[in-house]
């Protein structure tokens, strides 16, 4: 009886979470005329596979290409940027330098600061140096993560000793041989949870590509389907599109997790420990 | 710095050419410099959200080599296109040309964000070619003052289900009176006649601009609002007494449940405008052959007022080097008959000119409508929608006001009158927060 009410409550959160996933899987799977007057959580004829080379085919495979950007954007973005705060965060735990707290603080504060404030601002910056409406503009911002550089911080701090710097010194390592041959190994599992959060965040950043890009072809692909919802009234047609471009866009986001996962909750655990 | 110069020397150039070329006052002189045309080939940035408007640019791109166009994309203007603008403006790189519908101009007038095209003499020289009220909406009703080319149109007609009304007898309204008594009767057979849209505006807007309501007035220096007026309270209480009287259903508009009722024979009839052809069409695919068109319910027997519901218009933003061009380019894609040709044929646009609703396109039967003409319906309404309609130039929050009271009103608190009054008044605290001035 203990165990049956806190099982019921995550049974309950389970189907939260999951049936919105679930609809989505059926519904893509249903052909448009299906899919308004059929059984809206269970499977009608199935037709995903049309589904599918329908999104491919629209205006010249576009989605792809959507597919493509996001993927370039995120996985370039999360991998730079998972570099750039595993330095900062290793630098401001292992290094005491004036000002280091003061820089760290700063950091710090930008974890408050919502991307969606910083993006208009981020426009006018772009635009004085007449770089909107370019990959870069889009790459660049997404580059800095200070939620990822106070986790490397944290766990510098805590999974490379000392002492282990100071033997490698002494055996005449310089420092950047150790921080990339020594500390990134035993940095790893949060350097794995920064990748994914940043990976996450930067494919879900939304309105700096709205702000930034008026090129389809440079649009990641939530905005393309963003837009393309926004024309359902015009085009009915796309609803399906639409539809079936979110289930295959959360396909990357599944793999990285599927990958990563085992990295991850080591990271987490081993974290804790300490 | 070194660009900025050679462009005043070209426009100085320019000025001097055309003066010598016969125009003597002092104004013309300034109207040739406005919008004098560049030397050398140009590139025009020009932001849409048309569906395929690639195609229909390439056209033009093709037989141009001087002036190429490159087209970007985004969501819907509401969506956030129009923000964007905003935000470009702001930032000084705006495209040469964008998408503004109508009820949007008036804002980026307001925030002075357009070119004046006044000045293009092939501008005002095309006035004639548009429907008329259309250029009423582009020029506001000012002197010398040309904001836009018109694009589209939206036009409404009563689409039915003509099986239905023949087979439960009966007859198809033709005033707003018999609209109301036919509501009874098809509730009787189990169907409800419309579905009032409760969260988007536009469409009760288009009914208020048939009965004659005026929501916004601008005498050129303050702006007067009034979402009250006599003719749009007739609109909001004959809706409202259908809604009370449960005779129309209110499933939000554009979505699956819509469709659904349209496709299932819940709904019997839309008040909508032309591209609504489509939107039934595509959304409610199953009742093929089973649709007509007719003309608008009238307030009077025997009238002959139409609303409008939609429509867009081709603006030059403030900031455009090349004026001239992107005029010349915009005339080009709203009138001439290949452009909009394939316009109608990418993305269904209805056009603006005159001659545009003669298009070969426009003058079949459509076989979802039982082979009927139907644009032959919306050729004449377009030609019946009054000029003196003006949009306000804080709508999008105008809309999201009245389409809360709105939706109030359908889940059962408040009447459409009230929702109209707050959004009266919160309309005019929105235009003194932007240092709009208004007439009280």
């Amino acid at each position: 009886m203990k165990r049956l009410a806190p099982m019921a409550v995550m049974g309950a959160a389970t189907l939260y979470f999951l049936i919105p996933i679930w609809w989505l899987l059926v519904a893509a799977s249903k052909s448009r005329s299906q899919f308004t007057n059929t059984e809206p959580l269970w499977f009608a004829d199935f037709s995903l596979g049309d589904n599918l080379s329908e999104l491919f085919a629209y205006r010249d495979g576009v989605f792809l290409r959507w597919m493509l950007n996001s993927v370039v954007y995120t996985g370039g973005a999360a991998l730079l940027g998972t570099l750039l705060a595993a330095m900062c965060g290793y630098a401001l735990a292992k290094y005491r330098f004036p000002g280091r707290e003061a820089i760290f603080n700063i950091v710090l504060s930008g974890v408050l600061v919502p991307a969606t404030a910083l993006a208009l601002p981020l426009f006018l910056i772009f635009s004085q140096f007449q770089a909107t409406n370019t990959f870069w503009s889009v790459f660049l911002p997404s580059l800095v993560n200070p939620f990822g550089v106070y986790l490397a911080r944290i766990y510098a701090t805590a999974s490379v000793p000392d002492e282990l710097l100071e033997a490698a010194r002494l055996d005449g390592s310089g420092e950047i041989r150790t921080f990339f041959t020594i500390s990134t190994k035993l940095m790893f599992p949060a350097l794995v949870t920064i990748f994914l959060f940043h990976f996450v965040a930067v494919w879900n950043n939304f309105l700096l590509p709205l702000i930034m890009l008026g090129e389809e072809k440079l649009f990641p692909v939530t905005l393309g389907l963003y837009s393309w919802n926004t024309q359902v009234n015009q085009i009915p047609e796309l609803r399906m599109l639409v539809l079936t471009g979110a289930l295959v866009s959360i396909v990357p986001l599944v793999i990285a997790f599927l990958l990563l996962q085992r990295f991850w909750r080591n990271g987490l655990g081993s974290g804790a420990i300490k | 710095m070194r660009a900025a110069l050679g462009l005043v020397l070209v426009s100085a150039l320019a000025l001097g050419a055309c003066s010598s070329g016969g125009d003597s006052t002092e104004s013309s002189e300034q109207a040739a410099a406005g919008c004098a045309p560049s030397s050398g080939p140009v590139t025009l940035t020009y932001t849409t959200w048309i569906p395929g408007i690639e195609n229909v640019v390439k056209l033009w791109n093709d037989k141009n080599p001087n002036i190429q166009v490159k087209v970007q994309t985004g969501p819907n203007g509401n969506g956030g296109t129009y923000a964007n603008f905003f935000n470009q403006l702001k930032a000084g790189n705006a495209p040469d040309l964008g998408h503004i519908e109508y009820d949007a101009l008036p804002s980026f007038r307001v925030q002075d964000g357009l070119t004046n095209l006044a000045d293009c003499a092939e501008v005002t020289a095309a006035k004639d070619q548009f429907v008329d009220w259309t250029w009423g909406q582009v020029s506001f009703g000012e002197q010398n003052a040309v904001y836009g080319i018109p694009q589209d149109t939206g036009p409404m007609g009563l689409f039915y289900r003509k099986d239905l009304f023949e087979k439960n007898n009966i007859p198809v309204p033709t005033t707003w009176e018999e609209y109301a008594a036919a509501a009874e009767k098809v509730k009787a057979a189990g169907g409800y006649i419309t579905n009032f849209s409760q969260s988007d505006i536009s469409q009760f807007a288009g009914l208020s601009w048939q009965a004659g309501g005026r929501w916004f007035s601008n005498d050129g220096t303050k702006w007067t609002v009034n979402l009250q007026d006599e003719n749009t309270t007739k609109v909001a209480n004959y809706w409202q007494d259908l809604i009370s009287k449960k005779l129309v259903s209110a499933v939000p508009p554009w979505t699956t449940e819509w469709d659904n009722a349209y496709n299932t024979g819940q709904a019997w009839t839309w008040v909508s405008a032309v591209w609504g052809a489509n939107s039934i069409k595509s959304g409610a695919p199953d009742t093929s052959g089973k649709w007509a068109v007719a003309p608008m319910p009238q307030w009077t027997a025997g009238g002959t007022v139409a609303g409008n519901w939609g429509g867009s218009s081709t603006a030059v933003f403030k900031g455009s080097k090349h004026p001239y061009e992107a005029a010349k380019f915009a005339l080009w894609l709203n009138t001439s008959e290949e452009a909009l040709t394939a316009l109608n044929k990418e993305a269904q646009l209805y056009p603006a000119t005159k001659a545009g609703a003669k298009l070969p396109a426009l003058s079949e039967g459509v076989e979802f409508y039982g082979g009927q003409k139907i644009y032959d319906v919306f050729a004449t309404a377009s030609t019946q929608v009054s000029p003196d309609f003006v949009w306000g130039p804080t709508m999008t929050s105008t809309y999201a006001t009245a389409s809360d009271g709105f939706k109030g009103v359908v889940s059962g608190t408040g009447t459409l009158l009230d929702a109209l009054k707050t959004t009266q008044t919160k309309t005019i605290a929105d235009l003194k927060a932007q240092s709009i001035p208004v007439a009280e």
